[in-house]
Parts: C-alpha cells; sequence; structure tokens
C-alpha cells in the first residue's frame, strides 16, 4: 500500500503539533515548581529586619549586625572622615551611584546620599566583586580593603579602585530613635 | 575501526544469554578483541586510571555520604566525626579529598597528550566535546564537594564562585543578583545552599559516569589517535585491547596508585589549606581566598582582569575555548611530531599553565619572591597566550607550516621496516 502524500497540511500533522505543543506547555509548567523551590523559602524572607542601638559605638568605631544572613557595617564616622569623603567629586568616582535602597536608584554618590546621617554611615559589608567581607579603615582611601582582590573604598564606601563594580550597598534602614535603628 | 564482532560463544549458556543479551558479545568486542594501535605509548594510559579514579572517587563518596550532615552547623562537626570517630574514616575522606587532586592530574595529563597528538582532529571532534564537558562537570562537582566540609575555604569558595553569576547584573541589571539569590536560597551563602550544593555532589558523579560511557563509545567509532597521528591502515598496524594494552594500563594504574597512596598516607594535608580546618564563619573573611590547585590557572585570569564582568567573561572563555579546537586547528597533520614550529607552541603552554597556576596562588598585588617584579604582568601576558594558542597559534600555524613527512603506516614506523623508511619521530 503506497503511502498517500499531501501537500495541504494533514490531520495527522494536526494531531503531531497539538501534542508537541501540549507537551512542551506540560514541561514549562512542570519546569518552574522545579525551579522555584531553589530561590529563598518563606522562614529565610521572614528573617526580614532587626534593630540595633547606636548609643555604645564610639566616634571612630564600626560595629558589625547581621541581617538577613550578611554583616552590616555600622561606622560611627569621625569629622575628619566625613569631611574626606564629601572632598570627593562624584565625577570622579567608578561608580557615579549612590547604591543606596532607602533613596531611588538615579540618586548620585555624593556622601549626603551615601549617609543621610553623616556620622552613621551604614553599609551591607559584602565586596560588590565577589562577595568577601572588606577590611576596616585599610587601603589608600582611609575606608576599606577587600583582602580577596584587591578592591578598595573611601570612607563612604565607594569604590576607588580595583576590580569590584558598585560602592558598597546601603541597606534599607530607619531611625527609630536618634539613637536606634531598624534594618531591613 | 568499529568492524564485525570476531564474539564465539562457547558453552551452551553463552549461547542462550548472547540470543538474548549480548552483553558478553560487547564486553568481547569493546574490551578484548577491539583492535588498537600498536604504538600506543604512556601518555595513552590515563583513560583507564581516570575511570578507576572515577570509581574510587564514587565508591569513597557513596561511604562518605553514610556520615556526613549537610547542615550549616553540623556539617564541620560531622567532617571531623568522620577522621575520628568512624572507622577507617579519615582513611575514606583522605582518599576522597585527595582522590580529586589525582584525578585532575590524570585528567590535566589526557588533555594535554589530546592536544599535542592532534586527538581532537577529524573524526575524534565529538569524542574531545564530550571529553571537554566530563571536563567541565569535574570542576563542578569539585567545587562543590570542596564546600561540604563547611569550613572557611569552603564558605568562601562557596561565596566568591556563586557570586561570579552576580557579575551578570552589569548586562542585565538585578538579574545578576536574582540567580545569586537563586543558587543559595537565601541572600548569603548558608544552610539551604549547602544542602543543595550536597544534592548535586552527589548526583554530578553520576552524570559524569554516564558521559564516560558515551566518551569510550565515540572512541570506539573511529578508535584510538596514536602518537604518529596517522591512520590505522590494515591489522598490521594493530593488536587486540586485551591482553596488550590491559597489562600495559595496569601497570601505570599501578606506579599512578603508589604515588596516590604516598599521598594519602604521608601527605594527606599537603594539597589543603589549613584555612578549611577553621569552622566557617560568614563575618570574616580569609586572608586569602585560593582555590585547590587544579583550578589556580583559571583564578589567575580571573584575578589578572581588574573588570569585574570581563573578568569572569575571561574565566568561563578559557573553558569554552576548548570545544572550538578541533575546528581551530587548521592543520591537516594530528601529530606534534611532525609539527617542528607547533610543537614549541605547544609546550609553550604547558609552561604557560603552569606558570598561572604558580600565580593564581598569589594576591594580584604580590611580586615575585626576592625581587620587586610584580606579578601581575606575568598573569595577564599568560591568560594573553592561553586564549593567543587556541584562538591564532593553531589557526595560523596549519596555514603557514611545514610538516615533517609522515610515516606510511603504524607498522614501518613501529618495526622500522618495509620500503619508506622515515626520519624517526622527533624524540
Amino acid at each position: 500500500m503506497a503511502t498517500t502524500t499531501a501537500a495541504e497540511p494533514t490531520r495527522r500533522d494536526f494531531i503531531h503539533i497539538a501534542t508537541a505543543a501540549a507537551g512542551g506547555v506540560g514541561a514549562l509548567a512542570l519546569a518552574w515548581p522545579l525551579i522555584d523551590q531553589m530561590n529563598p523559602s518563606a522562614s529565610v524572607l521572614a528573617l526580614s529586619s532587626v534593630e540595633f542601638d547606636l548609643a555604645p559605638v564610639q566616634e571612630g568605631q564600626q560595629v558589625t549586625v547581621m541581617w538577613r544572613g550578611k554583616p552590616v557595617f555600622v561606622r560611627h564616622r569621625t569629622p575628619k572622615e566625613i569631611a574626606e569623603a564629601r572632598a570627593v567629586p562624584v565625577a570622579s568616582l567608578p561608580d557615579p551611584l549612590a547604591r543606596n535602597l532607602n533613596l531611588p536608584e538615579s540618586a548620585q554618590a555624593t556622601d549626603q546620599d551615601r549617609a543621610t546621617k553623616p556620622e552613621w554611615l551604614i553599609l551591607i559589608g559584602i565586596c560588590t566583586h565577589l562577595g568577601c567581607i572588606p577590611l576596616n579603615n585599610q587601603g589608600d582611601f582611609g575606608g576599606y580593603l577587600c583582602p580577596c582582590h584587591g578592591s578598595q573604598y573611601d570612607t563612604a564606601g565607594r569604590i576607588r579602585r580595583g576590580p569590584a563594580p558598585e560602592n558598597l550597598a546601603v541597606p534599607p534602614y530607619a531611625f527609630l530613635s536618634p539613637t536606634r535603628i531598624k534594618i531591613g | 575501526m568499529a568492524g564485525h564482532s570476531t564474539y564465539v560463544p562457547k558453552t551452551g549458556f553463552t549461547r542462550w544469554l548472547d540470543a538474548r543479551l549480548p552483553i558478553l558479545r560487547f564486553a568481547n568486542d569493546t574490551m578484548t578483541t577491539f583492535p588498537t594501535p600498536r604504538n600506543l605509548n604512556f601518555w595513552y594510559s590515563f583513560g583507564g586510571i581516570l575511570t578507576f579514579m572515577l570509581g574510587i572517587q564514587i565508591v569513597t563518596g557513596i561511604v562518605l555520604a553514610m556520615h556526613y550532615v549537610p547542615s550549616a552547623d553540623k556539617a564541620f562537626d560531622s567532617v571531623e566525626s568522620i577522621m575520628r570517630d568512624v572507622n577507617y574514616g579519615w582513611l575514606l575522606r583522605y582518599m576522597h579529598s585527595n582522590g580529586a587532586s589525582f584525578f585532575f592530574l590524570a585528567v590535566y595529563l589526557h588533555i594535554f597528550r589530546g592536544l599535542y597528538y592532534g586527538s581532537y582532529k577529524a573524526p575524534r571532534e565529538i569524542l574531545w566535546i564530550i571529553g571537554v564537558l566530563i571536563y567541565v562537570l569535574m570542576i563542578a562537582t569539585a567545587f562543590l564537594g570542596y564546600t561540604l566540609p563547611w569550613g572557611q575555604m569552603s564558605f568562601w569558595a562557596a561565596t566568591v564562585i556563586t557570586n561570579l553569576f552576580s557579575s551578570i547584573d552589569q548586562i542585565l541589571p538585578h538579574a545578576g543578583t536574582a540567580i545569586t539569590e537563586w543558587l543559595w536560597g537565601g541572600f548569603a551563602v548558608g544552610d539551604p545552599t549547602l544542602n543543595r550544593f550536597f544534592s548535586l555532589h552527589y548526583l554530578l558523579p553520576f552524570v559524569i559516569a554516564g558521559l564516560v560511557v558515551l566518551h569510550i563509545w565515540a572512541l570506539h567509532v573511529p578508535g584510538n589517535n596514536n602518537p604518529l597521528g596517522i591512520d590505522v591502515k590494515g591489522p598490521q598496524d594493530t593488536v587486540p585491547f586485551h591482553p596488550y594494552y590491559t597489562a600495559k594500563d595496569l601497570f601505570y594504574l599501578l606506579l599512578f596508585v603508589i604515588l596516590y597512596a604516598v599521598v594519602v598516607f604521608y601527605l594527606p594535608n599537603a594539597l589543603v589549606e589549613p584555612d578549611n580546618y577553621v569552622p566557617a564563619n560568614p563575618l570574616v573573611t580569609p586572608p586569602e581566598i585560593v582555590p585547590e590547585w587544579y583550578l589556580l590557572p583559571f583564578y589567575a585570569m580571573l584575578r589578572s582582569i581588574p573588570q569585574k564582568l570581563i573578568g569572569v567573561i575571561v574565566l568561563f572563555g578559557a573553558l569554552i575555548t576548548l570545544v572550538f579546537v578541533p575546528w581551530l586547528d587548521t592543520s591537516r597533520v594530528r601529530s606534534m611530531r611532525f609539527r617542528p614550529l607547533a610543537k614549541q607552541f605547544f609546550w609553550a603552554l604547558v609552561v604557560d599553565c603552569v606558570l598561572l597556576g604558580y600565580l593564581g596562588a598569589h594576591r594580584p598585588d604580590a611580586v615575585f619572591p626576592g625581587t620587586s617584579i610584580p606579578m601581575l604582568p606575568f598573569a595577564r601576558l599568560g591568560t594573553a597566550y592561553y586564549y593567543a594558542y587556541f584562538w591564532l597559534v593553531l589557526p595560523l600555524l596549519g596555514l603557514i607550516e611545514t610538516p615533517k613527512p609522515l610515516p606510511a603506516t603504524i607498522a614501518t614506523s613501529v618495526t622500522g621496516t618495509g620500503v619508506e623508511q622515515v626520519n624517526a619521530p622527533a624524540e
């Protein structure tokens, strides 16, 4: 028996396409739960904020607070450090954006936009290169030096030299009172 | 050389089995009578050694998993408990951790063997690409395994490597961060990360085993390349795989295992960063984070580039480059024995990779010991040469190099008889 060759799409072609389409959609629908299960779980997301008392932190001192499994630097800056940070023109910075999660994304990396209350610099203490913890008061800019790949940050946590692409991020935070903040 | 089967079942049972599941026929054709070039040298023994090491890693890994606890609180302690409390736990763990190093030692010699004798060229391109896939999966598996003891190096290696994906932020804002958080299952490397890494570390060796089957299958279609790089012309050029190469492979396997045993029993921590005996601490980065020795050349490439995204592209590009080697090499001569220029560039590549490995163990701002010569320019030069070898030297040399005359057949070259007596290979 000879096979028939039809120029027009046959009912069999339609069945093939419909089966493949239904199977493909089904496979995608099944793949999503398998992919999404790796995202942060509800219990991880629930650890959203911490409160911290600033009173014991002396001028020139830095304290590290854990927030969402990340170290947050709370730095009580000296007037000299503030002055140094303010003296830098924003146009000369490798990353001109504030990277401050309390401000719009387009905010410029002025010292005012990095530390709303100038004496309190609050940063996520994770190098924006590959995630190491930068060392305090090291490097050529008086701020931070990442020991892994040599990125250097200034006293406003802005990247000045090295492979890191962005300024150290400023986490969302709010002053509950003049000496108490809530991070997250 | 995949030819007719020569298997003849001898007993009633094997005839009965052969008609139902010809597994003995398959074993006979692939492991016994398989015609193999008669001139394979020492460098061809690493395929067998690698298969053996994969077996060692899977067997020791399965038993280690019976005692290991993949939790951020308990992982470090459970590894110490394996070392101290579990019967022979110290031996199994040292076999496994050093086994990874010897696995990589063998795979590097195997890869350079392939590069030297042109084993990647037609008709063996697929064989080569499957090999590259196996190598990439080995790197992934080794990295995942390195994180499991949850020491300082484990934790920070996991942090640095997963953060490589955050560089995607520079092309697609927020996409890189979303991917890293998806990899972590949190906002930093932590308990969910360790759990999934353990799951994948257990899975990938079996994927590798599957690819090894494909690798050997793809080998058995064209047959082995050989140090002369010329095709097998007839039965006079080959010997049966068994007993000739089973015996030869076994001899070199034993030498290799002796070396492995020396390290396992006498130098078990020689290749380990001491920092990994400090429990993971997310608040303190060790003074220096370095990967295991077998990844240092790639780390040197990453650290030599001052821009994050480009550094990551250079790192992964170095691996992806290997896929294209069969088409980048334009020479029709396979073996470097007959390529006087290419041979010199090849050895320069070997030196380059060793140099990059040395530089990768040092900070980018380091100087050579006892001098004030900075290392960074050498790391950049080394990276440039690695790429140049594959993307410039191999394509151009094939066009300009005059290869030495090739021997007519393997048999004439090996026995030194026959009409076409050629100048002896250059080593």
